[in-house]
């Protein structure tokens, strides 16, 4: 396999007398989809703060495609190409798809030739063809978001990540808000994604999730590193056992 | 995949009646505002035999009672857009008007002490004295909004008095006179039948339905009352957005003061207090909600026309003049029941 393009090394923690992070080092690859397993407080979501700039850690180094990631805030973190999904949907709900894709960085044109207006069409037809190459189908893309499913909002939440280039997307808890169907629609698009080298950082509480997937799982326990399998190598007992911390 | 999920609901087939109501709920503010003066100008023709719209003094005045409330609906939109609401505005206005006057009775030699300047350049002296006044009040409330999460509706409530407090001790509590032709002219001068005022207010209009529809910060002003939190994420300065909200709707509803002192040549502490809660019902007529995110200029627009169309409507007409609080408070709640309804069946809609 190529260079990793994240690197965790030695990654600590602490808030106060809780240790919520120790010793925590792993390695993602492009194109590679990474589990977060553990139990609630096991510093799933610590780690994930680490690493998108929320959190600094005390010791040890985070780097990304070669760049240290220690001290950057959450927007720099952003610019290099790490984006956050959370299981609420980010999402404007009372915009259309363009314009959420594009919400922050709107595509202008000129009417007249000098009065600067949104280029709505062309942020829809974008926004249609990114949809499209990730396989989701949104029927009328004038309507605001919130007239869709939650599986197709988060799939454009996602969608919105990649056009902007992320090159590594950490989930957290995607699919909890979901239903079963929306579910596999954002599973599938987890796999397209992986196709694509996008590297995924993928927090669940569901094994069946993970397992459905994640190449590689990494299991935290009370802020340790438990564990690290390959998806195919490990089963529910063996993960249940790692969290628990009694294997 | 699945062709169960990739079905959007959104494109079931909806009943025929529901079609309609939807087309209605959309579009009942116009339809509302043709019947009305459909319903006026029968009356008119029947009672006292005459024409209600085809009446230039009519036009005139139903046009510039809408201007008067649209220049504080204006930026009353926007700040309702994102959510949130400016009491303050009614008093804003009193204090520019006040302002204003004072300003020019100071320039104006023909009052004891006042200084000998012509009557041009002390009128937009006058005006922009005026606009400054009323932006500190908007900075501070948009800051408080902002900075100090006050919830708006408490925030400019308390600013609400604090201007009124201000415009009154400013004029001493009386109305402010001036004696400067070319304010009156200004206010109460037409060109080809249209009053300057209607004309400065269509421009706002234009103005605003532009920021609102076609630029950046008309999608942010969506965004943020849509979902605070993703325009947070998308990288929005929203602190800032909302001070500049605040300070705009302090700005339109100033030219509602100035437009007062030039109609009437003399500003009071209480020229906009009639006017705050006819601006909040155009907005809501107007297809805004409370909870944000929703709501345009044109709707804005109509919702100020209705309003003025009923008070004069009902003047012309020979009713009591009372009748016009009673049937603008039922065309609000008219007004909150289709958004109910529109909400609904938005939800039908999207129901698995």
């Amino acid at each position: 396999m190529s260079e990793p393009i994240l690197s965790a090394r030695g990654v600590s923690k602490r808030f106060g007398g809780v240790q919520a992070l120790k010793d925590v080092s792993f390695d993602l690859y492009p194109g590679e989809v990474l589990a977060l397993a553990g139990d609630n407080g096991a510093g799933k979501s610590t780690l994930i703060k680490a690493i998108a700039g929320v959190h600094h850690p005390e010791e040890g180094s985070i780097t990304f495609d070669g760049k240290d990631l220690s001290g950057l805030l959450p927007g720099a973190v952003r610019d290099l190409g790490i984006e956050t999904i959370y299981q609420d949907l980010a999402l404007a709900d009372n915009l259309d798809v363009g314009l959420n894709l594009f919400l922050g960085r709107e595509l202008i044109r000129h009417q007249f030739g000098f009065l600067p207006v949104l280029d709505r069409a062309k942020m829809r037809s974008e926004s249609g063809d990114i949809l499209k190459s990730l396989g989701i189908r949104v029927p009328d893309p004038t309507l605001p978001v919130g007239n869709l499913s939650g599986g197709q909002r988060q799939a454009i939440a996602i969608s919105r990540a990649i056009y902007w280039n992320a090159r590594l997307l950490i989930m957290d808890e995607p699919t909890a808000a979901l239903g079963v169907p929306e579910q596999r629609l954002v599973r599938d698009l987890v796999h397209r994604l992986r196709e694509r080298q996008v590297a995924i950082i993928y927090i669940s509480h569901n094994l069946n999730d993970i397992f459905a997937v994640s190449d590689r799982i990494l299991v935290l326990e009370r802020g340790r590193k438990a564990g690290e399998r390959k998806a195919s190598e490990t089963n529910d007992n063996e993960l249940v056992k790692l969290m628990m911390g009694s294997a | 995949m699945d062709d169960a999920y990739k079905q959007d609901k959104s494109t079931r087939q909806l009943s025929d009646s529901t079609r309609l109501l939807l087309i209605i709920t959309k579009a009942w503010s116009w339809v509302f505002l043709l019947l009305i003066l459909i319903f006026f100008e029968a009356w008119a023709q029947i009672a006292v035999d005459r024409s209600f719209i085809w009446n230039v003094f009519n036009l005139q005045s139903v046009s510039v009672a809408a201007v008067q409330i649209l220049m504080l609906a204006l930026g009353l939109t926007l700040v309702i857009v994102a959510s949130h609401i400016d009491l303050s505005i009614g008093f804003i206005t009193g204090l520019a008007a006040v302002a204003a006057a004072m300003t020019m009775r100071f320039l104006d030699p023909s009052f004891e002490g006042g200084w000998a300047m012509d009557p041009v350049p002390a009128l937009i002296i006058g005006i922009v004295v005026a606009l400054l006044v009323a932006m500190l009040p908007g900075f501070v409330n948009g800051w408080m909004v902002a900075k100090l999460n006050v919830p708006s509706f408490i925030g400019t409530l308390g600013m609400y008095g604090i201007a009124r407090g201000m415009a009154l001790l400013v004029a001493g509590g009386a109305t402010v006179a001036i004696r400067n032709d070319v304010a009156r002219e200004w206010g109460n001068g037409t060109v080809v039948g249209v009053p300057y005022i209607v004309v400065f207010g269509i421009l706002c209009a234009v103005f605003f339905h532009y920021l609102l529809s076609s630029t950046r910060f008309g999608v942010y002003t969506y965004a943020i009352g849509g979902n605070y939190q993703s325009a947070v994420r998308a990288g929005i300065k929203v602190d800032r957005h909302l001070i500049i909200l605040f300070m705009l709707s302090a700005l339109t509803s100033a030219f509602g003061g100035i437009i007062y002192t030039l109609r009437f040549s003399a500003g009071a502490a209480q020229a906009g207090e009639p006017i705050l809660l006819y601006a909040v019902a155009a907005v809501f007529i107007g297809g805004a909600s409370l909870t944000g995110g929703k709501g345009t200029i044109i709707g804005t627009v109509i919702g100020a026309l209705i309003i003025a169309v009923i008070q004069f409507g009902l003047v012309f007409i020979n009713v009591a003049p009372y009748w016009q609080f009673i049937a603008v408070g039922g065309v609000i709640i008219i007004a909150v029941l289709i958004d109910q309804s529109r909400s609904t069946i938005d939800k039908m809609r999207t129901a698995s």
